[in-house]
């Protein structure tokens, strides 16, 4: 399928997606839940295409996902813009965040790479810890519209608009999955030196994956401080979000578009209803187990798993 | 005398206090087979990789084609037609052979001024590369499939793709048996009478005898010797290198 | 507002507190500077080796130190064992980097959820004589909670040091760090002495967390700054050079403690992290010549 008709496609099937669940569903919950594991869809796609596809390893996710969320908190405070904009808006920031980290240290390698990303998260954590703007560490209470702007609850207009932003991220990632720029990316994750060798210009590929990589972060953030109405930096720039948008891609597999999304389902999921039956914590510690377990026995993640199934099968 | 297609003064590189090539001064005419041999530890890869980019020399200048390409970064020199492939084969381990052509094709090639390949010229190309170095059944395979002999041609099949003027071979032919060499030697030969000039670093004497017109030797990082092949491996200096005292 | 005897108080307290660092950054010294191991969940361990001291110490009484001492063999065991994992996942796979990185990553976070789970989110902290009281000497003030671990630490240095220049195995292991083929040819198994290598530095981390609650009371999360820190002080330190880590650990210590002291501790952990992307974004060669 060429890439303007799966936009389409895409685009068809998320509609349809958003109007029956919108007009099926009656439990606000479910609201809730979806929306948390759309943003994770976001998030592991996000992270893949820095990750998966050009092989460079973000634990930093944390920091662009905030820097998105405390964009909104700013421009709620000085503006009253409509959210879809405080998504544009938090996507240019963070992926400015993200060519200014790619430039700084994309000349390491691998390991070096990803240790700098954390360094990031925590720096910028710590600014905005001593932001008294923002709230600081005591952190922000924002208030909830009344209406939103179209018909249904407020957060069923967040869940709308995350569900847009998913099948941007995932059209977006399935596009270059199949350009030249996919290819290239490819070759830096299987041999940086010999993809620079052949003539692709690695620092500024890389580039473009971190700034994109880091916008699309942003752009889910954004919405969060009216999802949460309490937004303080423990929580935004959590550590969980670095650990879920590592582990969601690496256990649905990290080759295709598709991986991310059976990672965040499939996680995001047992996440809500650990949550809800047991306690939060322990859902973490699922994560970081399936994380681990997962990296062990099948490093190709489920879709690998499935894929080599099927070429067995064909043999 | 058509000018120097790669021209080399004084160049030198340093890692820490330890010197790995000095004054360096090499002239590359176009379309010669150029021979640069010397023990382990003489500076031959170190020289390879500054030229090509990967490294970054520390004093002289290089000029390829009347130009300097001092601090020009690797995919750039490749776009301008200084190609290399690598000692120990560096394949896309994820990608197909075709595909693995394609990254220069598009990257490369397709990156220059003048004619655009479409993807099925592209596709084409590909396909003919592989089977100038007889890999065309495997086409679809990836490169853990491949013997070693068939990465090799693999590696120089992909830094051939690029179109090259000049092609460094470093030590494609290190570990192969005589018969596997005499292919490689093939491939080069024809290569050249295409039109490319190549340098070729090798170990394995009866190769680089047998295919260059020039011999430089380099030993402890810096040249000792350069000219005829005949001449230059009776240079009293170099059989002491080889020989010892 | 700026006095010379806080100044200097800070210094002090930097050096000391550098002292310290070193301990913990040692075993990543070991696992990730001699032995190409990613192992970001040293933090892990250190913290389960304060709540180990806590525990012993608050049921039973025995100095903290002691216990990291004693418990040090046990913790050699684990990490042999995690050494094994990742050896028969990933290094005998050939596949170290991206997997190896998200499985100690993963183990990092385990690590903490865990220690959360069975000791909740409290600080805890241990009891000891030397808790408390201070040297002073004119205007400087040296509180034995943190003098006592700078100069444990210093010794585990130092014994460490001894053990990889004098002892077969210790030069094994440099052997190891160093030239892998070299050494198979020399008939010792490079993963058995990667091994014991690996279990000495999570070895390590028992000390370095019996010293940590001894400076201040922890809680699971405290790890996570640690991160930065350890790195930081190894790359700054060269990677291998045990000198080196110990300079870049005072170093640390020093700018952080006079940032906390002039700027407030709310700024500290930004700088060791920030310390950390100025070395790697200044000294790439340095490290991708390794």
């Amino acid at each position: 399928m060429g890439a303007a008709k799966f936009w389409i496609v895409s685009f068809v099937v998320s509609v349809a997606f958003l109007i029956l669940t919108r007009w099926l569903i009656t439990n606000e919950y479910y609201f809730f839940a979806a929306y948390q594991v759309l943003q994770f869809i976001v998030l592991a796609t996000a992270w893949n295409i820095l990750g998966g596809y050009t092989g460079y390893t973000n634990f930093g996710t944390g920091a662009f996902f905030a820097v998105g969320a405390y964009s909104a908190v700013v421009l709620h405070k000085l503006t009253s813009l409509p959210v879809p904009v405080m998504m544009l808006i938090g996507g240019v920031m963070s992926g400015i965040i993200g060519f200014g980290m790619g430039y700084l240290t994309l000349r390491l390698k691998g390991v070096f790479f990803a240790i700098a990303t954390l360094a990031l998260a925590i720096v910028a954590q710590t600014l905005i810890v001593n932001w008294d703007y923002v709230g600081g560490a005591r952190g922000v209470y924002v208030i909830r519209p009344q209406h939103a702007p179209i018909s249904g609850s407020y957060v069923q207009y967040l869940y709308s608009l995350m569900l847009a932003l998913t099948w941007v991220s995932v059209a977006i990632a399935r596009t270059i999955e199949r350009s030249q720029l996919g290819l290239g990316f490819n070759a830096i994750r299987d041999d940086e030196l010999a993809a620079e060798t052949a003539g692709v210009p690695t620092l500024r590929l890389k580039l473009i994956a971190t700034t994109l990589s880091g916008a699309l972060m942003g752009m889910s953030g954004a919405p969060l401080p009216y999802y949460v109405t309490y937004l303080d930096p423990a929580s935004s720039f959590n550590l969980s979000y670095a650990v879920n948008s590592v582990a969601m891609p690496m256990i649905g597999g990290m080759t295709s578009w598709i991986g991310p999304i059976v990672g965040a389902v499939l996680l995001g999921t047992i996440q809500q209803l650990a949550t809800v039956t047991i306690s939060s914590a322990l859902n973490l510690l699922i994560v970081g187990v399936l994380l681990i377990v997962f990296v062990i026995i099948a490093p190709n993640g489920i879709v690998g798993l499935v894929q080599s199934r099927w070429r067995a099968r064909i043999r | 005398m058509a000018e120097p297609i790669l021209e080399v003064s004084g160049l030198g590189k340093r890692f820490g206090g330890f010197v790995a090539l000095e004054n360096i001064n090499i002239m590359v005419e176009t379309g010669e087979r150029l021979g640069l041999i010397g023990p382990n530890g003489s500076g031959k890869s170190t020289l390879v990789n500054c030229l090509s980019g990967t490294l970054h020399h520390d004093s002289g200048n290089v000029a390829f084609d009347g130009r300097r390409i001092d601090g020009m970064p690797a995919y750039r020199r490749t776009r301008l037609g200084l190609a290399r492939s690598f000692q120990l084969p560096k394949p896309f381990r994820s990608l197909t052979l075709v595909d693995n052509l394609r990254i220069p094709l598009l990257y490369t090639v397709n990156a220059r001024h003048g004619a655009h390949l479409s993807n099925a010229e592209i596709g084409e190309r590909c396909r003919a590369l592989l089977a100038d170095v007889g890999l065309a059944d495997k086409a679809r395979r990836l490169p853990r499939d491949l013997t070693q002999v068939e990465m090799r041609k693999l590696e120089l099949a992909r830094a051939v793709a690029s179109a090259p003027r000049l092609l460094f071979a470093d030590e494609a032919m290190a570990g192969l048996s005589p018969s596997e060499v005499e292919e490689i030697l093939v491939v080069l030969f024809r290569l050249n009478e295409q039109g490319i000039t190549i340098v070729l670093i090798e170990h394995i004497m009866r190769a680089v005898m047998s295919f260059s017109t020039r011999l430089v030797v380099l030993v402890a990082g810096q040249k000792i010797a350069d000219g005829a092949p005949q001449e230059a491996i009776r240079n009293p200096e170099v059989e002491r290198a080889y020989l010892g005292e | 507002m700026f006095s010379l005897d806080l100044a200097v108080n800070a210094i002090v307290a930097g050096i000391l507190l550098g002292g310290f660092y070193a301990a913990v950054t040692i075993g990543v010294t070991i696992s990730f500077g001699m032995l190409d191991i990613v192992n970001i969940a040293h933090p892990a361990f250190i913290m389960l080796g304060s709540f180990v001291a806590y525990i012993v110490n608050s049921n039973f009484g025995f100095d903290p130190i002691l216990i990291g001492v004693v418990m040090a063999p046990v913790f050699f065991l684990v990490g042999m064992g995690v050494y094994q994992i990742y050896y028969y996942a990933f290094e005998r796979r050939g596949e170290e980097s991206i997997q190896g990185l998200a499985f100690f990553f993963g183990l990092l976070f385990v690590g903490e959820v865990a220690l959360i789970l069975v000791f909740g989110v409290d600080y805890r902290f241990v009891e000891a004589p030397y808790i408390g009281p201070s040297l002073h000497f004119g205007f400087v003030d040296l509180p034995l909670r943190m003098l006592i671990p700078c100069l444990v630490s210093l010794l585990m240095l130092a014994v460490l040091q001894l053990f990889l220049g004098r002892t077969f195995i210790g030069r094994a292991i440099l052997a190891v760090s160093q030239d892998r083929l070299a050494l198979q040819l020399m008939a010792a198994n490079p993963s058995r002495v990667k091994r014991i290598a690996f279990g000495i530095s999570i070895a390590t981390a028992s000390v370095a967390g019996a010293l940590l609650i001894i400076i201040q009371p922890v809680e699971p999360s405290i790890g996570r700054d640690y991160i930065g820190r350890i790195f930081a002080i190894c790359v700054l330190g060269g990677m291998t050079s045990f000198p080196g880590m110990l300079a870049g650990a005072m170093l640390i210590g020093i700018v952080e403690s006079i940032t906390a002291t002039f700027y407030g501790p709310s700024w500290a952990p930004a700088v060791a992290f920030g310390f950390l992307l100025l070395t790697l974004a200044w000294r790439p060669a340095g490290i991708l010549g390794r």
